[in-house]
């Protein structure tokens, strides 16, 4: 069997499992957040049972609307709060204590190898760069879980990756996840698994690999997942302080699909709106002004992120007429952003600096757009709408794309800029 | 299990983001959600679903985020049912789960905004009466038609529970 099929085995309790079959899985740890949690709450007290199936391994964390933008999400997140009392939930990442929730799942040593993770939030797939299975489910999946503790699960099929040769100086994680989508589209992996393997992936960092899990939804992916090297190992051993025991494919293991890319030739790449599927060389996408470039989410608001960003940054400024939304994914990245002295490099650059969270990402509060405004964002998703106005336009870039971008007004490689 | 209504057509990559915006998912009232449904690609949508209307899309209808507003928008605007090439995962458990009847099945060229269908969950039946055409779909898995008829999953799980 490989990774993901193991895992399912390990969590129904079945010797083996193939694709296609149905199982009922118990979950290891369950993930909410402020804007997916009150109906989940709701679906909870209509199934009726009192409490929690357990409290220690559910976690809950604000990051869509903080601080909340508006009193109908104040008194939503109260709801959340007292629920959180209510059932004695162990782990709650209130607003300042935490971050973006993948972000925070991973550094908080919430993931572990072999896991069989749930949230209630279509990127919860970021986790399988520490090797979990984690999968994003809707809000009465997720109180059917907070009741039971299980949930039924089609086995998916698993396309691997196996991605060699070493990325190019300021070619990043971003970068591959994006040529990876725009080669498969964006239903490429519906209802499957994505394996990423090779030295590329090997090289990366879990900040490179939890990008490019992160965004294997964004090809309609179940999970995206990295097998557990020593990288992966000596993260959890740090962060967890719980026993590991890492679940690996099988030598023999069988992969509905391989594709082979190779990582050393590949340029920055930049996803054109309204598809997160149609990608193309920053090279050719023209000369394309900005109102605003966005760095942060929980796909690039980690610290090997902010570094990069701040890399382009240091010493110049933001192009007069651009805002720069710069959005640490957790406040352990937002301080070791300040140790380090990046914060200082976007604050004199001209960028606003802004408390960990979702952002704009969402269209929600802190930088959405007007009709006819152009972003680049770090983010994972440029639909209609998505940051504001169903006129305006959102390009998906790395950090260092957006950084670039910001100082030159319009969509840059980020190798042509000092 | 029988459904009739009128068409509406849209195409493939219907995200989530486009049937219910983000900024609306503060509103926890399904009848308020209603009214934003589908407004990022066709604000009078919800207009034209007054009378009860069948949606017919192309391929990975609903991709995009976890929401489950997205199908409870759609329902509570009066959609009877969704028929796309495809559905994006979380959107087809979420539509089961909160009992929006979908189904997949290719019709393109097949069905033009408001004819009248009729289709058969279960049996996976779908017939055009407007144009006299009779198309085979896949019949919904025996878990989704036990969940829509349990009437959604908090009410399976109840009953899994022994709670009813």
């Amino acid at each position: 069997m490989n990774i993901v099929e193991k895992i399912l085995a390990r969590a129904s309790g079945e010797r083996e499992v193939s694709p296609g079959q149905i199982v009922d899985a118990k979950v290891d740890k369950a993930m909410m957040h402020d804007l997916t949690g009150p109906r989940v709450i709701d679906s909870f007290r209509e199934i009726g049972v009192k409490r929690v199936w357990d409290p220690e391994r559910i976690i809950v964390v604000f990051d869509h609307d903080v601080p909340p933008s508006t009193i109908k999400a104040a008194e939503l997140q109260k709801k959340v709060r007292n629920f959180v009392k209510e059932q004695g939930i162990r782990y709650f990442y209130d607003i300042g204590r935490g971050g973006v929730c993948h972000v925070v799942m991973l550094e908080k040593g919430h993931v572990k190898p072999g896991e069989l993770i749930v949230g209630a939030d279509s990127h919860t797939v970021t986790y399988g760069a520490l090797g979990a299975f984690a999968t994003g489910v809707g809000a009465t999946d997720m109180a059917a879980v907070l009741a039971t503790g299980s949930i039924w699960l089609r086995v998916p099929e698993t396309l691997k990756f196996e991605v060699d040769g070493k990325l190019q100086k300021r070619v990043y994680a971003k970068d591959l996840i994006l040529h990876i989508i725009g080669m498969i589209g964006s239903e490429g992996a519906n209802y499957k698994a994505m394996l990423f393997s090779g030295r590329a992936i090997r090289d990366l960092g879990i900040d490179g690999r939890a990008t490019i899990c992160n965004m294997s939804i964004e090809a309609g992916a179940k999970a995206g997942i990295v097998e557990p090297d020593e990288k992966a190992m000596k993260y959890v051993r740090e962060r967890a302080g719980e026993p590991i025991s890492p679940i690996r494919s099988d030598d023999d293991a069988e992969f509905a699909k391989v594709y082979e890319v190779d990582a050393s030739r590949l340029e920055p790449q930049v996803a054109i709106p309204p598809s997160v599927d149609n990608v193309k060389p920053v090279s050719e996408v023209g000369d394309v002004e900005i109102n605003q470039g966005f760095i942060g989410t929980c796909t690039n608001g980690r610290l090997d992120d902010l570094r990069a960003a701040a890399e382009i940054l240091r010493g110049k400024k933001v192009k007069d007429g651009v805002r720069l939304v710069i959005i640490p994914g957790s406040q352990e990245v937002y301080h070791q952003a300040l140790e380090e002295g990046l914060i200082d490099v976007f604050v004199k650059a001209g960028a606003i600096v802004c408390g960990p969270g979702c952002g704009p990402c969402i269209g929600i509060s802190r930088g959405v757009l007007a009709d006819d405004e152009v972003c680049i964002s770090s983010a994972n998703r440029n639909f209609v709408g998505r940051m504001g106005s169903p006129r305006s336009k959102v390009y998906l870039a790395s950090p260092a794309t957006v950084a670039a971008s910001a100082i030159r007004g319009k969509i840059t490689d980020p190798r042509e800029v000092g | 299990m029988k459904i009739e209504g009128r068409v509406v057509v849209y195409g493939d990559n219907i995200d989530t983001d486009v049937i219910i915006p983000g900024r609306y998912l503060v509103l926890q009232e399904p009848s308020e959600l209603a009214k934003h449904a589908m407004e990022g690609i066709d604000p009078s949508f919800p207009e034209k679903a007054r009378e009860g209307v069948i949606i017919v899309a192309g391929r990975n209808f609903g991709c995009g985020s976890s929401r489950e507003e997205a199908p409870v928008a759609l329902k509570h605007a009066n959609t009877r049912c969704v028929i796309a090439e495809s559905f994006a995962r979380i959107f087809y458990r979420n539509a089961i789960n909160i009992g929006l009847p979908i189904i997949e099945a290719s019709l393109r060229d097949k069905v033009s905004e408001g004819d009248l269908l009729s289709v058969d969950l279960v049996s996976g039946i779908i017939e055009n009466k407007t144009k006299g055409i009779r198309i085979q779909a896949k019949p919904l898995p025996p878990l989704a038609i036990e969940i829509i008829n349990a009437g959604g999953l908090t009410k399976y799980v109840r009953r899994k529970l022994g709670l009813e």
